[in-house]
Order: C-alpha cells, then sequence, then structure tokens
C-alpha cells in the first residue's frame, strides 16, 4: 500500500476526560453521536484503501474492550492489530513497543481521537512529494464552545492549549518551527540558521495540530531509539525532529547505514547522490532543488526536511481531548459536519431512530439525533443535542445544546442546556442544569 | 516524408518553403502534393508507374530504410499506402477511369490492383494477382491474360527486391507453384463479387478453407491461362517496362467497374478487412519510427475515452484558447488535490513512480534533465521491486507495467522529449534482453542501463558540453541567457573557474522567473551578471557578445524546442548579429519535424500570468474564468527556427543546426545497441 503502515494511537483511559472516560468506557470508545470515536478515524482510513491497521491502546483492559469492538464491527472490512502497552508511556512509548512491527518506508501515525474528513492520503502524497522525515496535518482550529455562550477565563486557556505556534516556509509546506500554545509565555525563540536558509518565516496561530503525522520509519526509528526520555511525539519528537532540520545528528551518522542496509533500496538518498553527481560541477544549482541551506552537499545530506500539510478550510478537523471538546465535536457531527457521522439525516435535519418513542407535543428540532430504544414523554423539546440509546425522558423537558448518554433518566420538568450528561444518570424531577460541563453518575441514581 | 533528401534551400527566414519541393520535372502538380504531405494514407500515387525508376522526383523519395531498392521497387512503398483509405475513397479512385480513359488517371484507378502484389511477404500473397489474370483469361480475351505476366512480372520484381536482389526479369509460370493452392477460396466464395475480392485482395482466412478437389479445379484453370498467356508472350517483355502497363491495366479496369457497381455493399467489407491485413506490416516497419500519433484533445471520442482510464481526475477546464484546443489543458488546481486525497488507492503504481508523478504536477521538479533522471530513478527502483506473475514474461509484463506508469505520469504531467528519448531507451533494452537471462539477472541489467544511461547520456554528456562550450567563451565577453538552464550555468561557472573574464546577462521573464534562482546562484559564486526582463531585450542585445540557450529538445530540422522566450530571444540576437550557441544533450534530439509552436506544446497553469509576484493588490483577473470572453494562454514551450541558431553545442561536438539529422541517426543506431 504504497509503501505505508498505519499506527492507530488510540489512547487508554486518559485522565484528562476523567470522569467521561472509565475503565467500562477507554477514550478510543466514547461516543460521539452514539458511535466510538475510534470508529471516525477507522473509517477514514478505510475510505483511504488503508486496511491493515495497528491499533495502539493504552492498558490491558482498553485493548481488549477496544479489539472486541473492533472485531465485531469491522470483522470483515479491515485487519487490524489491537496492541496493548503499559499506561502512562506516552505516544512515543506506544511507538516504541510495536516498532518492530514496523518495516514499511514510511509510517502514517494517527490519533485515535481525531474526527476528520481530511484525506490521509494528502498527508501521506506531501510527504512522499518531499521526501521528507516528517509531515504534519496542520488545519484550522475549530470554533471553540457554542458561539453564543462565549467568556470565562477557562475557555480562553482551553483555546491557547488547542492551537498551536507554527512557523512556515512561504510555500507554506516545511514546518519549520512548531510549539504548543500552551507553552509559549511571551516570546519564542526561531533559529537563526533556519530563518537564514528560508529567508522569511511565516508564524501562524491558527493552526492545530491534528495528530496525525507520516513519518520515515528509520528516522523515527533511530530518535525513539536514541533519545529514551521523550515520551511524547507531539512535544519531544517533532519538535525535536524540527529543531535539527539544518544539522540532523540522525540523518548524520545512524540513518544512512541504516538505509544502505535496508533491502538495497534506492532511496531518495539515492537521488541525491545522482543529482549532486549531477551538478558537480555546479553543485550549488541542484540545492535548490533539495536542500534548504546554502550549503555544500556534503552538509545537504545532513539536512532533513520537515514538511506540513495544511488542510483547506472547508474540511472538518478536530482532536476529542477536552471535555469542551468533546461536546463540540458531537454538535458538529450532526451539524456542520454531518457528513462525517454515517447516518442520513431525514428532511427535517435530524435523525431519530425508528424504535424511538416521541411522546405528543414533543418537538425534536434540525441537528439532533435520538438513539434507539429511547422514550420521550409530552411536550418535550430537543434541540441541538443528541440524546443516547435507551434513555428515559419525562414530560415536559427541554434539552438543547447537550449529549446525553445511554441508559439516562431524566423526570419530568427539567431543562438541560449546554451540558453533558454521562450513561446511567437519574435526573429527579425539575433539575436546571445550565452549562455544566459534565453531569456524571458518580455514585448511581443519585444526583 | 524526407526532409533530409529535400535541397535546403531554407536561409532566409523571410522565405521559409513549407512543403516539398519538386525542381525538375512536375507531375500532375495537385496530387503529388497530396502524397507528399500525408506520407502513409492517401490516394494513390499515380505518377510512380509512369515514370521509371530513374528519374523519381523528390516527392517521391521513399523513406530511408526503402531507399537501397531500385526504382520498381520504390513503387511498392506508394502501392502499399494505397490501402490505407477507406472505401469511399477507394470508390472514387476505381470509378475515374470509366469517364475518361486519360492514361495518367486510369493509372490512379489500377493501382489498387497491383497493390496486393506488395503483401510481398509470403508466396500466397502474391498469389492474389496470379488468379485475376487466370479468371480473365478463361474470358477468352487475349488482352486481358497479357495482363497476367505484367503484374507477376512486377511481382517478381518486388519479390526479388524484397530478398536483396535488383533484377526484374519477367518470370511467368514458375512462380504460381505455390500460387495455386491458395486460389479457390476466392473462386469459390462468390462467383460474382470475385474479380472485386481479387481488386482488393483476399482476406486470409478464406484460403485455408479449400477442398483438395477444388485446388485442383482452379489448378486446370491455372493452367489454361498460363497456356494462354504463353501465347500472348510477346507482350511480357514490355509488360515490365513502365510503358505498356498502362494499357493493360486500362482495359483491366474498364472491364471490372461496372461489376464493382453492382456489389457495393460486398466491397466494402472486403476493403475493411484487408485494409488490415495490408496495413499489418507497414505498421509494424512503422513502430518503431514514428511517434505514435499523439492525442489531439479537441478529439471528444478520444478524450473521453482517456478520461475513463486515467488515474488522476481530468476535470473540464474552461476558457480553452481555440488554437490550442488540441493540447492538454492545464488543470492543476483541482489535480493535485485530487491525486493527493486518492494517494493510497494508487495501488498498481509503483510509490517512487508515484512520488515523481506528484512532483511533476506540484512543480517540485522540472527542467528536461532532472525530469528525466527523477523518472529513470523513479523505474530503476519499480524493476528492483518487480516480480514476475506467473504465467506471465518478464519482457511483456514489465514493458506493459513501464508503459502503465508512463501513462500515470503523462497525466501528471505532458512528457517532455528527453524522457520520451529515455522511456524509448529502456523499452528497448527490456524487450532485447536475452531469454536465457534469470529474472534477478534480468533486472539488474536493466538497472545497470538505465544507471549507465543517466551517466553516459546526461552526467558525462554535461561535462563534454561545457568543455566544448567554454571553449567560445574569450576574455571580455558579454553572455546572455534566457530562463535557466543547468549545462548553461555549469558552463559559466566552470569558465569562471577557469579565470575567464567575462560578464553574464541573465533575461528573464514572468511567470516564472526561474531566471532569478539562476542569478543569486552565480552572483553568490562571484560572477558580473545583469538581469533584466526580456521586454528588455533589443537594449540589452547591443552590449551582448553571445548567447548561450538551453533547449528542451532539437528536432531533426534544426528546431529549438526551448522553453517560451528563446525563440524572441534568439531572433533578436539573430538581427544584432550576435552569435546564438544551444546547448544541449544528444539524448534530447528528435526525429520530429515541427514548424510552428502550436501543434505541439504543453499549457501551463494560466492563473499565474494573471498573478503579479509581490503585488497581491493587482486583482483584475481574480476571476478571469467566469468571463466567457477572456482566455489566458500560458503557454511553456516555442520552436526557434534554425535559421536564428549558429550552433548547436552537443556531447557529438559543435554542429551547425543542419547536422541535426546525422546526430539523429547515427545517435539513434548507437542507441539500439547500447
Amino acid at each position: 500500500m504504497m509503501d505505508f503502515q498505519v499506527v492507530v494511537l488510540a489512547g487508554g483511559t486518559a485522565k484528562k476526560l476523567a470522569p467521561l472516560v472509565s475503565k467500562e468506557v477507554p477514550k478510543a470508545l466514547l461516543p460521539v453521536a452514539n458511535r466510538p470515536v475510534l470508529s471516525y478515524v477507522l473509517e477514514l482510513l478505510e475510505s483511504s484503501n488503508l486496511k491493515d491497521l495497528i491499533v495502539v491502546v493504552e492498558g490491558e483492559d482498553a485493548a481488549l474492550r477496544v479489539g472486541g469492538w473492533i472485531s465485531g464491527a469491522y470483522v470483515d472490512r479491515l485487519h487490524v492489530e489491537v496492541a496493548a502497552v503499559p499506561e502512562d508511556v506516552g505516544t512515543a512509548g506506544a511507538l516504541r513497543a510495536v516498532a518492530h512491527h514496523l518495516t514499511a518506508n514510511d509510517v502514517l501515525i494517527v490519533s485515535g481521537d481525531l474526527v476528520s474528513d481530511v484525506p490521509p492520503g494528502a498527508v501521506a502524497a506531501t510527504h512522499r512529494r518531499h521526501g521528507a522525515v516528517v509531515t504534519t496535518l496542520l488545519c484550522y482550529a475549530p470554533v471553540s464552545g457554542p458561539s453564543d455562550t462565549g467568556s470565562s477565563a477557562g475557555k480562553d486557556k482551553v483555546k491557547k492549549s488547542r492551537y498551536n505556534i507554527v512557523g512556515l516556509d512561504p510555500t507554506r509546506q516545511l514546518l519549520l518551527h512548531i510549539a504548543a500554545g500552551a507553552e509559549v509565555e511571551k516570546d519564542i525563540r526561531v533559529q537563526k540558521n533556519i530563518l537564514r536558509a528560508v529567508g522569511q518565516l511565516e508564524i501562524r496561530a491558527d493552526l492545530m495540530d491534528a495528530h496525525m503525522y507520516a513519518f520515515k520509519r528509520t528516522v523515527l526509528q533511530d530518535v525513539l531509539d536514541q533519545k529514551d526520555t521523550f515520551h511524547s511525539i507531539r512535544q519531544d519528537v517533532l519538535p525535536y525532529l524540527v529543531r535539527t532540520q539544518l544539522r540532523s545528528e540522525i540523518s548524520a551518522n545512524g540513518l544512512h547505514k541504516v538505509e544502505d542496509n535496508a533491502n538495497g533500496r534506492v532511496s531518495s538518498q539515492n537521488y541525491v547522490t545522482w543529482m549532486s553527481q549531477h551538478r558537480e560541477i555546479a553543485p550549488s544549482a541542484y540545492q535548490e532543488l533539495l536542500a534548504l541551506s546554502p550549503r555544500s552537499p556534503e552538509n545537504a545530506l545532513r539536512t532533513h526536511k520537515c514538511c506540513a500539510y495544511i488542510a483547506s478550510k472547508s474540511k472538518y478537523c478536530a482532536r476529542l481531548n477536552s471535555i469542551q471538546a468533546f461536546s463540540d465535536i458531537n454538535r458538529d457531527v450532526v451539524g456542520e459536519a454531518s457528513h462525517l457521522s454515517g447516518y442520513s439525516f431525514s428532511s427535517q435535519n435530524n435523525i431519530i431512530h425508528p424504535s424511538a418513542e416521541l411522546g405528543s407535543k414533543t418537538t425534536v428540532g434540525p441537528q439532533c439525533m435520538l438513539a434507539e430504544g429511547s422514550q420521550m414523554g409530552d411536550k418535550c423539546s430537543v434541540k441541538r443535542s443528541i440524546i443516547g440509546r435507551h434513555c428515559r425522558i419525562g414530560s415536559n423537558v427541554k434539552i438543547v445544546n447537550s449529549v446525553v448518554m445511554n441508559h439516562v433518566t431524566i423526570e419530568d420538568g427539567c431543562l438541560v442546556q449546554g451540558s453533558v450528561i454521562c450513561s446511567n444518570v437519574h435526573l429527579q424531577e425539575r433539575v436546571v442544569l445550565k452549562d455544566c460541563q459534565m453531569v456524571c453518575a458518580l455514585w448511581p441514581d443519585s444526583v | 516524408m524526407d526532409l533530409r533528401r529535400a535541397p535546403r534551400t531554407v536561409i532566409d527566414p523571410k522565405v521559409r518553403q513549407v512543403g516539398f519541393v519538386t525542381p525538375g520535372a512536375a507531375p500532375p502538380p495537385a496530387r503529388s502534393h497530396s502524397v507528399a504531405t500525408d506520407a502513409c494514407s492517401t490516394s494513390p500515387p499515380a505518377p510512380d508507374l509512369s515514370l521509371p525508376g530513374s528519374s523519381i522526383s523528390p516527392v517521391m523519395i521513399p523513406p530511408p530504410r526503402h531507399a537501397s531498392a531500385d526504382g520498381l521497387s520504390s513503387l511498392t512503398r506508394p502501392a502499399a499506402a494505397v490501402h490505407v483509405p477507406a472505401s469511399p475513397l477507394r470508390h472514387d479512385t476505381v470509378q475515374i477511369p470509366i469517364g475518361s480513359y486519360n492514361p495518367s488517371e486510369i493509372l490512379l484507378g489500377s493501382s489498387p490492383m497491383i497493390s496486393p502484389s506488395s503483401r510481398l511477404d509470403a508466396g500466397s500473397e502474391f498469389s492474389d494477382e496470379v488468379p485475376t489474370s487466370a479468371w480473365l483469361s478463361r474470358r477468352g480475351s487475349g488482352k486481358f491474360a497479357s495482363s497476367f505476366p505484367a503484374s507477376s512480372g512486377e511481382m517478381m520484381a518486388m519479390k526479388t527486391t524484397g530478398g536483396g536482389g535488383g533484377g526484374n526479369t519477367p518470370k511467368s509460370s514458375l512462380t504460381t507453384a505455390s500460387v495455386v493452392k491458395t486460389l479457390p477460396g476466392v473462386s469459390e466464395k462468390d462467383g460474382g463479387a470475385l474479380i472485386e475480392m481479387q481488386n482488393e485482395g483476399t482476406s486470409k482466412p478464406q484460403k485455408q478453407k479449400t477442398s483438395k478437389a477444388e485446388r485442383r479445379a482452379i489448378q486446370e484453370a491455372q493452367r489454361a491461362a498460363k497456356a494462354a498467356a504463353k501465347e500472348a508472350g510477346g507482350v511480357k517483355p514490355s509488360a515490365s517496362s513502365g510503358g505498356a502497363i498502362p494499357a493493360l491495366k486500362q482495359g483491366k479496369v474498364v472491364k471490372h467497374s461496372p461489376q464493382k457497381k453492382d456489389g457495393p455493399q460486398v466491397t466494402a467489407p472486403v476493403t475493411t478487412s484487408e485494409k488490415k491485413v495490408v496495413d499489418r506490416l507497414p505498421e509494424k516497419d512503422r513502430k518503431k519510427d514514428v511517434p505514435h500519433p499523439r492525442m489531439q484533445f479537441d478529439d471528444k471520442h478520444r478524450v473521453e475515452k482517456a478520461k475513463r482510464r486515467a488515474v488522476v481526475n481530468q476535470s473540464e477546464a474552461r476558457n480553452r484558447v481555440e488554437l490550442f484546443r488540441h493540447l492538454p489543458q492545464y488543470i492543476h488546481g483541482t489535480q493535485l488535490p485530487d491525486l493527493e486525497s486518492k494517494f493510497f488507492q494508487l495501488d498498481p503504481m509503483h510509490p517512487s513512480v508515484c512520488k515523481v508523478g506528484l512532483q511533476y504536477l506540484s512543480g517540485d521538479i522540472s527542467g528536461g534533465n532532472a525530469r528525466c533522471i527523477a523518472m529513470l530513478l523513479a523505474f530503476k527502483e519499480a524493476i528492483g521491486d518487480y516480480t514476475t506473475p506467473p504465467e506471465k514474461a518478464l519482457v511483456r509484463d514489465l514493458t506493459a507495467k513501464i508503459s502503465s506508469y508512463v501513462s500515470f505520469l503523462i497525466e501528471c504531467r505532458p512528457l517532455s522529449i528527453s524522457m520520451g528519448n529515455a522511456i524509448r531507451f529502456l523499452k528497448n533494452r527490456i524487450a532485447k534482453l536475452p531469454h536465457t537471462l534469470s529474472e534477478s539477472e534480468a533486472k539488474s541489467s536493466l538497472q545497470s542501463d538505465i544507471d549507465r544511461f543517466i551517466n553516459e547520456k546526461i552526467v558525462i554528456a554535461d561535462k563534454v558540453i561545457v568543455r566544448h562550450a567554454v571553449t567560445k567563451i574569450r576574455d571580455g565577453d558579454v553572455l546572455l541567457t534566457y530562463g535557466s538552464s543547468s549545462v548553461v550555468e555549469m558552463i559559466f561557472l566552470y569558465a569562471h573557474e577557469l579565470g575567464k573574464h567575462f560578464r553574464v546577462v541573465v533575461v528573464d521573464s514572468r511567470p516564472n522567473l526561474e531566471g532569478q534562482a539562476l542569478l543569486r546562484r552565480l552572483v553568490a559564486k562571484g560572477l558580473n551578471c545583469t538581469y533584466t526582463h526580456i521586454n528588455a531585450i533589443s537594449y540589452i542585445m547591443h552590449e551582448v557578445t553571445r548567447v548561450f540557450l538551453g533547449a528542451s529538445s532539437v528536432l531533426s530540422n534544426g528546431t529549438v524546442y526551448s522553453r517560451v522566450g528563446t525563440a524572441c530571444v534568439a531572433m533578436a540576437a539573430h538581427a544584432f548579429q550576435v552569435p546564438v550557441l544551444i546547448c544541449c544533450e544528444a539524448y534530447k534530439f528528435h526525429e520530429r519535424v515541427q514548424l510552428d509552436s502550436i501543434c505541439s506544446n504543453e499549457l501551463g497553469d494560466p492563473d499565474v500570468i494573471s498573478m503579479v509576484p509581490g503585488r497581491k493588490y493587482l486583482n483584475h483577473l481574480d476571476n478571469w474564468a467566469d468571463n466567457e470572453n477572456l482566455q489566458l494562454l500560458n503557454l511553456t514551450y516555442d520552436a526557434t527556427p534554425s535559421d536564428y541558431v549558429s550552433m548547436i553545442i552537443t556531447d557529438y561536438g559543435m554542429l551547425p543546426p543542419t547536422s541535426v539529422p546525422v546526430i539523429v541517426r547515427e545517435y539513434r543506431r548507437e542507441h539500439l545497441w547500447i
């Protein structure tokens, strides 16, 4: 398959999403529009004809659950290997654990919490085209939170951490600087040699690292081997590679040997030597073609390229890495990015499962979803919300901008607005919930 | 057909003769011209017969590989070509004689009858002609009978010349031994339409069907015919000489034509089937020499077909420029994202080929040499990963594979001529692989061939060109170059390293502004440079002493096919009496002849010309595609007539543009044996 291998990092029981994710529901199986979030990634990959996947899950239990779900849902469609890694090893550690499975020239690493319609092929193609060491998918960060209920300092923080400070060359293809927005205090440091090499550096703060990376396998493995302390791909490996673009120790030492040994392949490096031989008399000419820096070819060999693929604004791209993101994505998947959900919407632009029961004078507005076996009493109103399976909702209930998960009981006269209600929660009569991010059944049937 | 032989009278650029010049004897002008221009598929060249072999006008000079034959054998070429036209044309030619008895006209009609004999590859072939006379003789007309030896004599001549001899002795009866067998099928099939069949020649399957009894019957008839022929033996010698033929043919044709009218429905299918048969032989010959007819993109049918095959989505370009509709339209904007999103669906493509295709599409790799090297290296890698599927031969399967890669690359960007030559080389190497080689041996031999090609034809060739060209640079020179040519850059740098004192004028043009990169590199090396745009060419040309230009290709009439604007620079230099030196590796030479830059060119992104770098606010043409009256044209190449080229510097030395055909010919031979 174009010499690419795919690793899906499905995570484990992330602490960030603490009450939402539990032992029973690992992060990968969190429902987004009543489908596990992992299914969005798997289907995105499947649509690109990528059917041999490695899914890495943290924790044995979680791996079992994820594996069980995958084998049930994709039994004859995908060939998935689920690998369990210990918890808290980080993304880099997870990759170290599966490194021996990787044989292809390039590795595509996708985060399991990505909900997107950006074709992975585009990232892979950009990667190949430039012969890059790493290519990352950058996308315009989606608008966070419901637009009407803005403000509050907490939200700004969320926003900040989601964005990245990204430095690009004028053609917007080379990645010259990357830093997480949260890490930036006042000023950012840009390396002089990189700046000198490209002449012009464009720094942007409206892009988000979508956690879809194409790595050159040999480089990735070298970095993982050499740098034991690296914990995360996003925080350690990627910035390291970007930083060392022009003085790459990796490509100088280990890389070439590995490449020469690797089943006699004519690699891109070979192309470099050809080109440089061709330009022996005029060595400088060839560098425009390949290298960034005005150096001699020996040095040019020591550079590597980090590229970025910037998804167009029309594409949807979001990561489920916070509770806010969870409700946002749920809203978007039945709303603006409804093509992702895979459901067919009714003429009222909502999805009501045929087995759902609606009382009299109950209205379900557009961009809503009502899963199977849910019952609603009379005079209810549901707007821009998702209601999970087998929920029982009494009369006179208003649910707006919310996510109600499975087996929730809501009694008469409740008002739920802008909230997430986890499974098995029981809301007594006339509860009013406004902008509670999370309502969770720590003690079932007692809220 | 053959420009090399045509007298080269073209010196003054204003008087450029496009067609073929016939200095001496003038055959019927209109007809001869039609023959000359459409070399392979038009009306029969009547004058051939009326002219004795010795005095052939330039119009009829056969392609070089047939040139060795004598006059009569040269007749076979046009005769074979006769069969190409579809039946309507055929009818015309046959019916001409009915009305008028002008011998030359009648010849026209008669030549289809001779033509079957041109399929001289087997004995059975030329039998077709013999039965004609046999049947004719049965009707008891001496005149008809006499036509037999005439034609058979001719056939013999052809046979012998085909075998490598010269003499056309009128040999009659002996040759028919093998012939007789094949005939009955014809006679059996349909009595009425028989003569037509003979006219058109028989199709092969019919020959096999005859039973023994039938064959005997025919044999009898044949003998009778021979006897009749012998009686009329006096005619024989004269028949072989050109003059007598017309009369004989005339009778024949007149007799046949009414029958032809009877069964036109029968004729049509026969002609088509026969057309294929006849076509095959010359087609095989031609294939190697003549490039495949290029796709004309205004031909809706073929475009549709190609689209269905295409891997890359070819969306419709808007606002095509009328004159350039036949070229592949540039649709980069939609193509790249589409191909990228389908990246993993491109399974049959080898990853490295895919990569190169993407690089072409995005413009990461440009320039003839770079593109060619990238393609060859991708192929090399693909060959390394190739394994022959079971039940298939490496030679055939790999060729098909390479072809599919090539068509993918063409979808990404039209091939340059240099790449076409390289592909031809590679395919040739595959075809010539000895069968005794194992798969791994074959693969490694191909890979080393590719390496050798790159090394010899590009890397070393460039060095040689640099060595040659440097001798033309003297102290105090002002050298002008246009665009950014890798060889020219090497020349300048090498001359600079040698310590020559000269100044470089880099002429550039929008929208690509490749010259800027060249300028930056030259200045960085300490060369004294002047940078200007092409619109100032006439101002700067005063001070220039030499013009060095690169080329995408040099065609066999000396035309230089290069980056658009080159012609303009060359013409300006010509006007100022400044020598123009074209630096081009010999592997980029092509035997094609091109007189303009319209019929074959490449369209670039039309949007770029509406954009001004650094002036984003200049957006007057932003939505130009919405305006139906506005068409933007961004041509990539142009053709510089050879008259403006003083010298071409290749790895074979420095030549005048008139010597290009020699290099093409010699080089091609070497190419085969590389």
